[in-house]
C-alpha cells in the first residue's frame, strides 16, 4: 500500500507511535546476551581494585598496615586517606551538603565503610590483597536507635563537624543532629486539633531496605596521562551530574572528563549517587596511568551503597466524628546513618515528603521532620519512588485505615468522603503542591467495583465469625490504598542539584533520507526509552518509531540532563522530545510552504505529512521534507532539520491510583498468601501500554517485597545483619503475586503530550496496600498498628500478642 | 598460583584455557571466552544471573569452578539463536511477551528456562514459576516472564507435531 491511498489510521498505525504496544527495540540485543553493562568491559592493561572494610560499626582507627598485601606479586598499590588526603579526596561531597569520608581517615562510622583500597591486575589478587592489610581498629559505643541518637549522653559519632551549629539546611540542636525541616502551618494544625472531636495518633515506621538491582554498582575508569583527559564508564542513573560533580573534586575541566553509562542492569535509585568506589577507581587511574575496574559484590551492595527510607513517623489525624478530616500533624525522626548522603533536590532535605496529605483534602497539616547520624550506612536514596513519596503514601494510607477503625467506618468509605474532588483541580494542599489533574473518586470507584469489594467484606465478616467460633485458623484481609504521587522534578523555581536546575533535554537530528537521532538527558535502566521516546517522535513528526534511534548516557554526544530517577524521564525529557520534536515540525512546515508554494497558515498537518487546506491531493510528507531540508530551502532559512529543547517543567505531574489487595493470614505459622492484587493507575497519556503495564508489574513486585519481608537490620553493636540474598528478601516467581492491572487516563494539563510518568506509583501504592491488607486481617481483634516487614515471624508475633495462639 | 589446563565444549566449539584452579566458572567464560550473556548478580548463589547449561543441566556459574567444567558440554544465551542468527523460540517469545527490561537476568533465565523445557516441555504455570525460581528478576514481576516461557512452549511444541506429523 502506497502512502497516497493508505489512509491516515493506516499511515498512523505504521509509525507505531504513541499509544501503540510498540515491542521493545532493546529486546535484542538482551536476548541474545549481547547487551554492554559495565562489567563487560575489558580493557588492556586494566586493574581492579577491591576495598577493605571495616569490622565495626563504630571505632576509632590506631593503625593501618599494609606492607603485607604490597609484597604480594600482583598487588599494584594499597590507597587509604593518608594517600587521598594531600589531594583533598579523602571525603566528598555529598548530595545532601555534608561530606561523605571516601577512606576512612581516623574513625568509621558504619560496619563495611571503605578502609583501603586495594590495587591489583586481577580482581582475585585484589581480594587477597584485601585479606592481607592489618587495621588496628579501637572500638566506640555504637548508636543504631536513632531515637537514642539525640540523648545528651549520646556519643559523638561525627567529630568532624561536632562544633559545627549551622548545618546545610539550618542550626543543628545536638552533635547528631543534621537538620529539621518544617513546612505547612503549625498553628492553625494545632487549633484543628484541639477542635477536633476525634483524633488519632500513631508511630508508623517505615523500615531501612535496600533497592538491590541485580548489577550492583561499578566503574571502569581510564585516565590518559598524555591528554589529560578522564573517561569513566559506570551504572550511573545521572551521568551528567557525576561528570560535573567529578569535574568539581577531581579539578579536571568538564571538557575534558567523558562519562558514559552503557546499558545499566537496573537501578531504583541506588545509582544516583557518587560513592567511594569511583572515587578511588578515578584516583587510582590517574595514579598508575592503567584502567582502573571497580565492581561492588552484593554485600558490599547492601551494606555500604544507598539504603532507602529508614523513617519514623509519628502521625496524627484530626477529624469530624463523621469521618471528615481535618488536620494532619507528623513528625518523622529520619535516620541518615553516618553521613547524610541523601539524593534529594537541594532545597528539600525530607525530599517531597509533604505529599503526605496524600490523595485527601486535608484543610490544615504540618510536617516536621529532624534527620539524625547513627552508626549505619549513608544513603537514603528514593528506592524506586519520588522523592521521600513512598513514605509519605504509607504513613497517610496506614494512618487514614487507623482513623476508619477508630471511627468505625469502612476504609473505602472514609476515603472517598475525603478524596478531593474533580472539580477542585488544580487543587493547592495544605502543604504546598498544586496537583495538576485528577478524578480520584472514580478510579476508587472502579477499583472496588472491579474486586467486588462489598462480597470481599462479607465474606471476610463470615470468616470472622468461624474464627471466633475456632472452625478455622486463617484469618482474611481486604488492603485498599489510595495514593497521589509528586514525580517529574522539577520546575527551576524549587528544584536543584548542586545548584544546576532540575531540566532536561532532548536533541533530534532529523538526517536527509528521514532516519532519525534523538539524544537526551536521561539514562534508562530497564525502563525502555529506546523504544518509548521513539514512539513520542513518530506521533509529532510522522516518522516510523523504526527509523529513529535513542541514544542516551554518553556526556559527550547527548544534551545535559539531570538522569532519570524520580519517575522523571517522561515528565521532563518526554516533554523536551515534544517540545523539541514541535521545533523541527514548525521548520518543516515552512519548507512545505516553500515547495507547494502557499502560505505556511494554509497548510494542515495530516499523521505524517503537511497538505494544503482544501487540497489535500498537495502534500509534502515529513520524509520528503527531511531530504528537502537539506537542498531546497526557502532563503533566509537555515539548511537541515534539528532542535535541541531544554525543558523546564512549569510544575511536577501527580500520577495516582487505585489499589486493593486481599490476603490470607495463618495465624499459627504467621504465613500471609496473596490471593488477589488489583492495581489502577493514572499517568496521564499513555505512551507504551505495554511497558506500562510491565513496570507496574514489577513495581508491585519490590512493593510486595518490601513489606512483606525486606529490612537492612543492625543489632545493638552496630553489625548489619543478613546484607545478602539469603537474607535479605529477593521475591522469586513461586512467592510473587499474579498481578492485575487497569487504568484510567487524566492527562496533566501542563505537560506537552499530558503524560505524567508511572514507573513508580506500584511502588508507592503497593507497599501500604499490602501493610493495609496485613493490618486489616488483625483489626477485628483490636489491633491498631502491626509494623512492616510483613514477614512470617512478625505477623505470627503480631499473632501471639494478641492471644491467639492459646 | 600454579594453572591448570583446561578443555571443554562451549557453544558447540571446542576451547581451552589456563586456569587457577580456583577460578569460577563464570569467570572463566565472561573473561578469557569473552561470553559476557551470563552475568553475576550476587556472592550467595541465589540470583541465577550466571546461569548456564552443563553437560544438560543447569547450573549457577558462579558456584562451579572453571576446573570442574573440564570435559564439560556448555551452553550460554550466546549458543541459543540458529546459526543463521534465527532466535530461538525462547528468545523471541521474552521479546514478544516483554518479558524482560534491563536485560541483566535474562540470559540466565532464559538458559534456565531452555533446560526447563527440555525437562518438560508443557508446564503449567506453577511448573514454570518453581522452575524459575533459581533465577530473580528484579523489574518484571515475573509475569510476563511465566507468558514468554508459555509461548516457547506453544511454538516448540507445535513444531514438533508438525514434525511429527509430517
Amino acid at each position: 500500500m502506497n502512502d497516497t491511498v493508505a489512509s491516515s489510521a493506516q499511515r498512523a498505525e505504521r509509525l507505531q507511535g504513541m499509544g501503540c504496544a510498540r515491542k521493545r527495540v532493546e529486546d535484542i540485543r538482551f536476548v541474545q546476551g549481547k547487551g554492554n553493562y559495565v562489567d563487560d568491559l575489558k580493557l588492556p592493561g586494566m586493574l581492579h581494585g577491591d576495598f577493605v572494610r571495616s569490622p565495626y560499626g563504630h571505632a576509632r582507627i590506631k593503625k593501618i598496615d599494609a606492607s603485607k598485601a604490597k609484597e604480594l606479586p600482583g598487588v599494584i598499590a594499597v590507597l587509604t586517606a593518608a594517600d587521598l588526603k594531600p589531594l583533598s579526596l579523602h571525603y566528598m561531597p555529598t548530595l545532601a551538603g555534608d561530606v561523605q569520608a571516601v577512606l576512612a581517615e581516623e574513625k568509621v562510622l558504619f560496619q563495611n565503610q571503605e578502609v583501603a583500597f586495594v590495587l591489583a591486575t586481577d580482581r582475585y589478587v585484589a581480594a587477597d590483597g584485601v585479606e592481607l592489610v592489618e587495621v588496628e581498629y579501637e572500638a566506640l559505643p555504637v548508636v543504631v536507635d536513632p531515637f537514642k541518637a539525640m540523648a545528651p549522653d549520646a556519643p559523638v559519632l561525627r567529630e568532624d563537624i561536632k562544633d559545627k551549629t549551622d548545618g546545610a539546611h539550618g542550626k543543628r540542636v545536638h552533635h547528631n543532629h543534621i537538620f529539621n525541616w518544617q513546612i505547612g502551618d503549625r498553628e492553625a494544625t494545632d487549633t484543628a486539633f484541639q477542635r477536633a472531636p476525634v483524633t488519632i495518633k500513631e508511630l508508623i515506621s517505615y523500615q531501612r531496605v535496600h533497592p538491590a538491582p541485580l548489577e550492583t554498582c561499578q566503574c571502569v575508569a581510564s585516565f590518559d596521562k598524555i591528554k589529560g583527559e578522564l573517561t569513566v564508564w559506570g551504572t550511573f542513573q545521572a551521568p551528567h551530574v557525576i561528570r560535573t560533580v567529578a569535574s568539581l573534586i577531581s579539578k579536571i575541566p568538564e571538557h575534558k572528563i567523558h562519562v558514559i553509562a552503557p546499558d545499566i542492569g537496573g537501578g531504583f535509585g541506588n545509582k544516583v549517587g557518587a560513592y567511594p568506589g569511583y572515587i578511588c577507581a578515578v584516583v587510582a587511574s590517574i595514579v598508575t596511568g592503567q584502567p582502573v575496574k571497580w565492581v561492588e559484590d552484593r554485600i558490599e551492595n547492601l551494606s555500604a551503597t544507598a539504603f532507602a527510607r529508614d523513617y519514623h513517623m509519628t502521625t496524627e489525624i484530626a477529624a469530624t466524628a463523621d469521618g471528615r478530616v481535618t488536620g494532619l500533624r507528623v513528625h518523622v525522626l529520619a535516620d541518615h546513618g553516618g553521613f547524610d548522603a541523601c539524593a534529594d533536590p537541594t532545597q528539600w532535605p525530607a525530599g517531597f515528603f509533604n505529599i503526605v496529605t496524600g490523595s485527601y483534602d486535608f484543610p490544615v497539616a504540618h510536617v516536621s521532620v529532624d534527620g539524625v547520624y547513627t552508626n549505619k550506612a549513608p544513603g537514603g536514596v528514593a528506592y524506586r519512588c519520588s522523592f521521600r513519596v513512598t513514605e509519605a503514601a504509607y504513613c497517610i494510607e496506614r494512618a487514614m485505615d487507623i482513623l476508619a477503625q477508630k471511627l468505625g467506618m469502612d476504609p473505602a468509605d472514609l476515603r472517598m468522603k475525603n478524596l478531593i474532588r474533580r472539580e477542585q483541580f488544580p487543587y493547592r494542599s495544605a502543604l504546598g503542591w498544586e496537583y495538576d489533574s485528577g478524578d480520584y473518586k472514580m478510579a476508587l470507584q472502579k477499583a472496588l467495583d472491579a474486586v467486588d469489594y462489598h462480597a470481599l467484606r462479607a465474606e471476610q465478616k463470615e470468616r470472622q465469625e468461624a474464627f471466633r467460633r475456632g472452625e478455622t485458623r486463617e484469618l482474611m484481609g481486604i488492603g485498599v490504598a489510595f495514593f497521589t504521587e509528586i514525580v517529574g522534578a522539577g520546575p527551576s523555581r524549587n528544584c536543584d542539584i548542586l545548584g544546576i536546575a532540575m531540566f532536561d533535554s532532548a536533541e533530534i537530528r532529523i538526517h536527509p533520507t528521514g532516519a532519525v537521532i534523538a539524544r537526551l538527558g536521561t539514562k534508562s535502566q530497564g525502563q525502555g526509552h529506546e523504544t518509548t521516546y521513539a514512539q513520542i517522535i513518530a506521533t509529532e513528526l510522522g516518522l516510523p518509531a523504526d527509523d529513529i534511534a535513542v541514544e542516551e548516557g554518553n556526556t559527550d554526544t547527548a544534551p545535559y540532563g539531570l538522569g532519570t530517577y524520580g519517575s522523571r524521564s517522561t515528565p521532563v525529557s518526554g516533554a523536551a522530545t515534544a517540545v523539541a520534536a514541535r521545533k523541527i515540525k514548525a521548520k518543516a512546515q515552512m519548507i512545505a510552504a516553500h515547495l507547494l508554494e502557499v502560505h505556511d497558515d494554509d497548510l494542515e498537518w495530516d499523521v505524517d505529512r503537511f497538505r494544503v487546506k482544501g487540497n489535500p491531493e498537495r502534500f509534502k510528507t515529513m520524509k520528503e521534507l527531511a531530504w528537502a531540508a537539506y537542498h531546497q530551502v526557502p532563503s533566509g532559512l537555515e539548511p537541515g532539520l534539528e532542535a535541541v529543547s531544554y525543558y523546564d517543567p512549569p510544575n511536577m505531574t501527580y500520577p495516582f491510583g487505585a489499589y486493593a489487595c486481599v490476603v490470607d493470614v495463618d495465624v499459627d505459622t504467621g504465613v500471609v498468601k496473596v490471593r488477589r492484587f488489583f492495581a489502577l493507575d493514572d499517568c496521564g497519556t499513555r505512551i507504551n501500554p505495554m511497558i506500562i503495564e510491565g513496570q507496574i508489574h514489577g513495581g508491585l513486585t519490590e512493593a510486595f517485597g518490601i513489606a512483606m519481608g525486606q529490612e537492612i537490620r543492625y543489632d545493638e553493636i552496630g553489625n548489619v545483619t543478613g546484607p545478602s540474598f539469603l537474607d535479605y528478601f529477593m521475591p522469586t516467581a513461586v512467592e510473587t503475586p499474579k498481578w492485575e492491572t487497569d487504568w484510567t487516563t487524566t492527562p496533566s494539563p501542563h505537560h506537552p503530550i499530558g503524560a505524567k510518568g508511572v514507573g513508580e506509583s506500584p511502588n508507592v501504592g503497593g507497599v501500604p496496600c499490602f501493610a493495609n491488607a496485613v493490618n486489616d486481617a488483625f483489626k477485628f481483634l483490636g489491633s491498631t498498628h502491626i509494623s512492616m516487614p510483613h514477614d512470617n515471624w512478625r505477623t505470627w508475633t503480631a499473632a501471639d500478642k494478641l492471644g491467639l495462639h492459646g | 598460583m600454579a594453572k591448570v589446563q583446561i578443555t571443554m565444549n562451549v557453544n558447540g566449539k571446542a576451547v581451552e584455557g589456563s586456569v587457577e584452579p580456583r577460578l569460577l566458572l563464570i569467570h572463566f567464560l565472561r573473561e578469557q571466552l569473552s561470553l559476557t550473556g551470563p552475568h553475576i548478580g550476587c556472592d550467595t548463589s541465589h540470583c541465577g544471573a550466571c546461569t548456564v547449561d552443563l553437560d544438560g543441566k543447569s547450573v549457577k556459574a558462579c558456584t562451579v569452578f572453571a576446573v570442574q567444567a573440564q570435559g564439560a558440554n556448555i551452553l550460554t544465551v550466546e549458543g541459543l539463536a540458529a546459526p543463521d542468527g534465527t532466535l530461538h523460540a525462547l528468545q523471541e517469545g521474552f521479546r514478544e511477551m516483554h518479558g524482560l527490561q534491563c536485560g541483566f537476568c535474562t540470559p540466565g533465565m532464559i538458559i534456565r528456562a531452555y533446560r526447563l523445557l527440555q525437562e518438560n516441555p508443557r508446564p503449567s504455570e506453577a511448573e514454570i514459576r518453581l522452575g524459575i525460581s533459581g533465577n530473580l528478576c528484579r523489574c518484571t514481576g515475573y509475569q510476563n516472564i511465566v507468558k514468554a516461557i508459555q509461548f516457547a512452549a506453544a511454538k516448540l511444541s507445535g513444531a514438533a507435531l508438525q514434525e511429527a506429523a509430517e
